[in-house]
């Protein structure tokens, strides 16, 4: 590394704190109803929604009632997905006459975009038409990302509401950020996309012969209004089957810069957003630096295993795009993994065992290193929870959050929430261990084939959506499997989020005094690292072990895979 | 129920708490609590495998000793709960004895007749005379007695129990020493004081308080997490043994699983989580004070506000003589010796006060004054004076403007200074007693509200807690002020009636805190139900003892701010034990896990392969790097009984300092100390040839 790698981090890092703030004020002035005053010509917009869809925006909502809005409206877009990728051959837009969409492939996709994963078990440019992209996946990243944006505010306002019995209304919640946060923002940043060179086109491929004189199709399609929002939403989902490592998707060195941020700028302004909401900016704060914390520790690890791997800087050029090269490459990695994005530059297989296992472990933890949109904090809260209640005992008082008091629900639901997607991923690993469909679809040898399959299912039921590499994920043990995954770790910790959120509205908010634990302070910033490095490694032993760290161990006895 | 003047660990509660945790392996019972309910489970899956190997003829010592550990496990789980319990069972026992074949006297339409006291219902009347014992909890509705209640309290002195007022309540299994006194029964049978008391000792009325389900659930929920980690661990095993190409060479044998799993869940704080429980209820026991719940004890532990009475509690209880101020012109000694003249009949302790302090300031003896020339003049509502006629001089102390008229009318003057005096006394929130003898005013005495010694600084230390404290108080404002200054309260009730506290209770808990208070009259009943805490007076009455979730046999009502000390040490154990047992994780997979898989990849002919390099403690063989982890996952269970009887050192700090304490202590050395642990084990075990 040298002094331009370092700067380009420092930058990076430099850039991301510094919109936190302006963004989370936004988003947080947003979730209130109150949009800021450049965006009050939107308010028609917002108004003439709720009177199309016949909603009263004001109706509060039990947690129940609140749930149900969100599951109801899930399963719509989920099957509107589904629809159009069904009959994509007869509706318009659809000029390769890409034919439909095989069942598995379908629901997988369709699952995989309405709980934000976008794990794609199909390639984009050779198997859907124009609008199947534009109107089901693009739509519902705007939508899977709002309704993420909606279960935190919930939960925040079950923080600071007191012997309340509602959470709020749903479609405000989500209408609200749609159309005065993600539409702008994304309408801006496909603008600059554009301007760098991504394609945004209705025209049909273009046909080409290349200087080898070999025929070449070149996809083109409407990019860039969705890679904007794939990124902004923390959805991942690339428009071409090569992800941002497409050259029409992530064309230049600064569109990656910009995407690369893009992609965990929202994610950090949740943190902000949450502590202007539920009325702890400092806690915030706190919450933010461990994150930061956990994402500078993990690329720099990434880092230096990257560039002291044995062989020659060549080798360690595999699977990246040099047009970007290491250093960009491994930051792009570990904020996709930290942020449950899941659109990646490099092949994550290709990364040294060590960068590999931590892309893994960043995912492993649960997508609440800044994690998806919305979902990342709320899972962090559940952390939170975890924690608050393990040494909250240790002061002398029985555990509090925020002046709530956590008790047996509470925990239960928590420790639903965190417990589901760890099961999902153990269990969804063993079984392809133990049958041909799981093993087969592998496409490498010793420990790293082990990753492969860790990868894949972490990144699924965590609701990340990037693929560790040549695992082959069309079979139906992983596009079924998968889909059950990804509902799971999606709505796995929604709904015990919500009921957690709708219980402690109703509880009385005890003041705090000198008795109170802590939550604010760098001593409740380690504690709250300890409790996520523990539950994960705790859960995740002996899988990182079989895999990345036993990779580790033979390549420096000189064994590769 | 005097704290134990013996050890709490002799002989005959050991043995008995041996042969309980043997008697609890009954399924059952091992249900109630579900870490120890799989550990046992995983034992016997273990003892299935172990035997059958020794059909076989192939019964390993690795084997047997696992089993024999596993087992150990849950033996030692249930021996700390056994022997929180015994204590609590031999007091219950002595109470028991109190209770044994009493008959009561019922006056039915007047008539008595002999009946057995358990066949009593509500609301019976019966009748106790001297050497009687009491039946049943009731309240006297006539009579006057004494009654030895030294069976409940361990107070041997005699108390008096009357009808009407706040003493007429009566508790069964006392004695009633004298006269007779009738009481009417206020309980179902077995639904009294003593049946209570009983159940709450043997634990065997102990339900689970809120804070230990959450904490269970959170226990299971990482059971089923550790569960699924380990049952998955074979599949992972097979693959890797795949895609290295040795078959074989990882040890997945049930054995080494289950040995695994139980050192994975949390046994530790699992099976110490009752004892814990036990022993905290245990220790308020001690302290004399009964609880009804055990919920109230984690109240205690959350409570941010203390309403404490005035009098006994912030103060000595009486006014007291603290100064001499002579009138101009008058020596301080001769308004000393007048004042104690005019006091020494008096038995006040407001009197005795004063005579103490003209000894103590000034020397003057009390002089026994024969009674032939001495008259003296005691103190009557109309006059609001007291004093003593002596050879041809009257003296009279009281209040200032009864003095004064008192002089005037004999034709002397009162002091303007004198008057400026009074003034400045009562503004500070004291009370001026005015002396004269004869016509001539000789000066002030300055009687104020004592506070008692150390009661500033014990406030002090509640606020750094984050507990605020009320004086609640009878006195007017401008007294109650200077008062609450002087002892560091955090803020004062004047002028106090049982409905303003009630009041008071309900706003601090509309705000979301918790309140503690004590009370022993019948008007206290209802703010005393109201407060999250309520400790009753056992001298109260009955009513008062019902409102209350506790009740202080020893009547002191200072013994709160030792209730919230007990509630506080006793969550800080839970968090304590519960840190440790999940931060012992880390190394116990540092020692399985290499020992499991060192095998992979192994090159030819070697026995270890690259996973190796994570045996950090360079543990001798696998065998003895699993025997370990499970030998240590053991004894620290034992190893912690005490710390789980005796609660974590309670200091009173800010939550942030006790946080950072005891997280150093129980998180880090959680961490460490199992490193050092399965190492020392691993060492004895190779030297004993055991593994």
């Amino acid at each position: 590394m040298n002094v331009s790698d370092f700067t380009y981090l420092a930058l990076f890092v430099a850039v991301l704190v510094a919109v936190t703030a302006p963004l989370g004020r936004w988003l947080a002035a947003v979730l209130r109803g109150e949009p800021p005053i450049w965006l009050r010509w939107l308010i028609p917009v917002e108004r003439g929604l709720y009177r199309l869809a016949g909603i009263r925006p004001d109706e509060e909502m039990s947690w129940r009632h609140y749930t149900g809005a969100i599951l109801v409206f899930n399963l719509l877009g989920g099957v509107l997905i589904f629809v159009l990728q069904l009959f994509q051959a007869k509706l318009p837009l659809n000029p390769q006459n890409f034919s439909a969409v095989p069942l598995g492939i379908a629901v997988n996709t369709a699952v995989s975009f309405l709980t934000n994963t976008n794990w794609q078990a199909y390639s984009g440019e050779s198997s859907l038409s124009y609008l199947t992209q534009m109107a089901g996946l693009g739509v519902q990243n705007f939508l899977s990302a709002a309704t993420g944006l909606a279960v935190m505010a919930a939960l925040a306002r079950g923080l600071s509401r007191k012997s309340a019995h509602s959470i709020g209304n749903f479609w405000a919640d989500l209408v609200r950020p749609t159309v005065y946060l993600l539409v702008p923002l994304s309408f801006g940043f496909a603008v600059v996309l554009v301007a760098q060179g991504v394609v945004m086109s209705f025209n049909p491929y273009v046909h080409a012969v290349t200087l080898a004189g070999t025929d070449q199709l070149i996809p083109l399609g409407p990019a860039a209004s969705q890679i904007a929002i794939k990124q902004l939403g923390t959805n991942g989902g690339g428009f071409f089957g090569l992800n941002s490592a497409h050259p029409f998707e992530n064309p230049t060195p600064l569109s990656n810069f910009l995407q690369a941020l893009a992609l965990l700028a929202l994610p950090a302004a949740c943190v902000y957003a949450y502590g202007l909401l539920a009325g702890a900016r400092r806690h915030a704060w706190v919450i933010y630096g461990v994150m930061l914390a956990f994402f500078l520790g993990a690329l720099g690890l990434s880092l230096w295993s990257e560039y002291s791997s044995p062989g020659s800087a060549a080798l360690a050029l595999e699977g990246k795009e040099v047009r970007f090269g290491i250093t960009p490459s491994v930051l792009w990695a570990n904020a996709t993994t930290v942020a449950s994005n899941g659109s990646v530059n490099a092949m994550h297989s290709s990364l040294s065992p060590l960068g590999g296992g931590i892309a893994l472990f960043n995912i492993l933890l649960g997508e609440i290193i800044f994690g998806g949109i919305g979902s990342g904090l709320y899972g962090m809260v559940m952390m939170i929870l975890l924690a608050v209640f393990l040494a909250g005992l240790m002061v002398g008082r029985t555990p509090e959050y925020l002046g709530k008091k956590i008790e047996a629900f509470e925990i239960r639901l928590a420790a639903i929430a965190v417990l589901l997607p760890c099961a999902a991923v153990l269990f969804g690993c063993a079984i392809s261990f133990a049958t041909e469909a799981g093993r087969s679809a592998v496409g490498n040898a010793g420990p790293h084939a082990l990753t492969e399959i860790v990868y894949a299912w972490a990144s699924m039921a965590n609701n990340n959506g990037s693929a560790f590499g040549s695992l082959t994920a069309t079979g139906d043990w992983y596009t079924w499997g998968g889909s059950v995954v990804m509902l799971l770790g999606r709505f796995g910790v929604i709904i015990p989020v919500l009921a957690i959120a709708g219980s402690l509205a109703a509880k009385k908010t005890v003041p705090p005094s000198s008795g109170t634990f802590p939550t604010d302070g760098p001593l409740f910033a380690v504690l709250l690292g300890g409790v996520i490095i523990i539950v994960a490694a705790l859960t995740y032993f002996p899988a990182l072990t079989l895999g990345p760290v036993l990779e580790h161990l033979l390549l420096a006895a000189g064994r590769s895979f | 129920m005097k704290p134990a003047a013996t050890s709490n660990w002799n002989f005959a509660l050991l043995r008995r708490a041996t042969t309980d945790s043997f008697r609890k392996l009954d399924p059952r019972a091992l249900w109630a609590n579900p870490v120890i309910f799989a550990t046992a489970a995983g034992a016997a899956a273990v003892t299935v495998v172990a035997l059958n190997d020794l059909l076989h003829g192939h019964l390993s010592g690795f084997t047997l000793q696992i089993t024999l550990w596993l087992w150990f496990t849950v033996l030692f789980a249930n021996f700390a709960e056994a022997i929180a319990e015994g204590r609590g069972k031999a007091q219950a026992d002595a109470l028991k004895r109190a209770r044994a074949d009493t008959f009561a006297r019922l006056l039915k339409d007047g008539v008595e007749q002999r009946v057995a006291a358990p066949d009593l219902r509500k609301g019976d009347t019966v009748v106790c005379e001297a050497r009687d014992v009491v039946p049943a909890d009731g309240e006297v509705i006539e009579g006057i007695a004494s009654v030895d209640e030294s069976a409940i309290t361990g107070e041997s002195a005699p108390v008096v129990r009357e009808s009407g007022g706040d003493r007429s309540a009566v508790t069964g299994g006392t004695r009633v020493l004298s006269d007779r006194i009738v009481i009417r029964v206020t309980v179902e049978p077995g639904g009294g004081f003593l049946d209570r008391m009983i159940g709450l000792v043997e634990g065997a009325s102990r339900q689970r308080t809120p804070n230990e389900i959450a904490l269970g659930i959170l226990l299971v929920a990482m059971t089923l997490i550790f569960l699924a980690v380990v049952g998955t661990l074979p599949l992972f095993a097979h693959y890797s043994e795949t895609l290295a190409v040795q078959t074989g060479a990882v040890d997945v044998s049930l054995t080494v699983l289950v040995a695994l799993f139980v050192c994975l869940i949390p046994t530790t704080i699992g099976g110490l989580l009752s004892a814990i429980g036990i022993s905290g209820i245990d220790r308020l026991i001690r302290r004399n004070v009964i609880a009804t719940s055990g919920r109230a004890v984690e109240a205690a532990g959350d409570i941010d506000v203390l309403m404490l009475d005035k009098t006994g509690t912030i103060t000595l209880g009486n006014r007291q003589a603290t100064e001499f101020i002579p009138a101009p012109g008058i020596a301080n000694e001769r308004l000393a010796a007048a004042a104690q003249l005019a006091s020494l009949a008096d038995e006040t302790p407001e009197g005795r006060s004063i005579v103490v302090l003209a000894k103590e300031k000034f020397s003057i003896r009390e002089r026994v004054v024969a009674a032939p020339h001495a008259t003296f003049i005691p103190f009557a509502a109309q006059t609001r004076m007291s004093g003593v006629d002596l050879d041809g001089t009257s003296i009279r102390k009281g209040a200032a403007e009864s003095v004064r008229d008192w002089v005037v009318a004999q034709g002397g003057t009162y002091p303007t200074e004198v008057a400026a005096t009074v003034d400045r006394i009562g503004k500070a929130g004291g009370t001026p007693l005015v002396v004269a003898e004869g016509r001539e005013v000789l000066g002030v005495i300055y009687l104020k509200d004592v506070v008692k010694g150390g009661i500033k600084e014990r406030f002090a230390e509640l606020r750094r807690m984050g507990i605020r404290t009320v004086m609640i108080t009878g006195d007017n404002p401008l007294t109650a002020a200077a008062i609450a200054a002087e002892a560091g309260v955090d803020d004062f009730l004047a002028q106090a009636t049982p409905e303003m506290k009630l009041q008071r209770i309900r706003h601090e808990q509309a705000q979301g805190r918790l309140v503690a208070m004590t009370g022993d009259g019948t008007n206290d009943a209802p703010a005393l139900a109201q407060a999250d805490v309520g400790v009753a007076m056992n001298t109260g009455t009955q009513a008062a003892r019902e409102a209350g979730n506790m009740v202080d046999l020893d009547s002191n009502p200072t013994k709160l701010i030792e209730i919230v000390e007990i509630g506080k040490q006793l969550l800080m154990t839970r968090g304590a034990l519960t840190t440790f047992s999940i931060a012992n994780d880390v190394a116990k997979y540092f020692a399985i896990i290499p020992a499991m898989f060192a095998g992979l990849y192994a090159i030819n002919g070697g026995v270890t392969g690259p996973l190796g390099t994570l045996n950090l403690m360079a543990l001798h063989s696998p065998q003895s790097a699993i025997l370990s982890a499970v030998v240590f996952n053991a004894l620290i269970i034992i190893a912690l009984v005490p710390l789980a009887l005796r609660g974590v050192t309670y200091r009173a700090l800010p939550a942030a300092n006790l946080l950072r304490r005891n997280l150093l202590i129980y998180g880090v050395g959680g961490l460490v100390a199992p490193f050092i642990g399965i190492k020392a084990i691993d060492v004895a075990l190779v030297a004993l040839h055991l593994a």
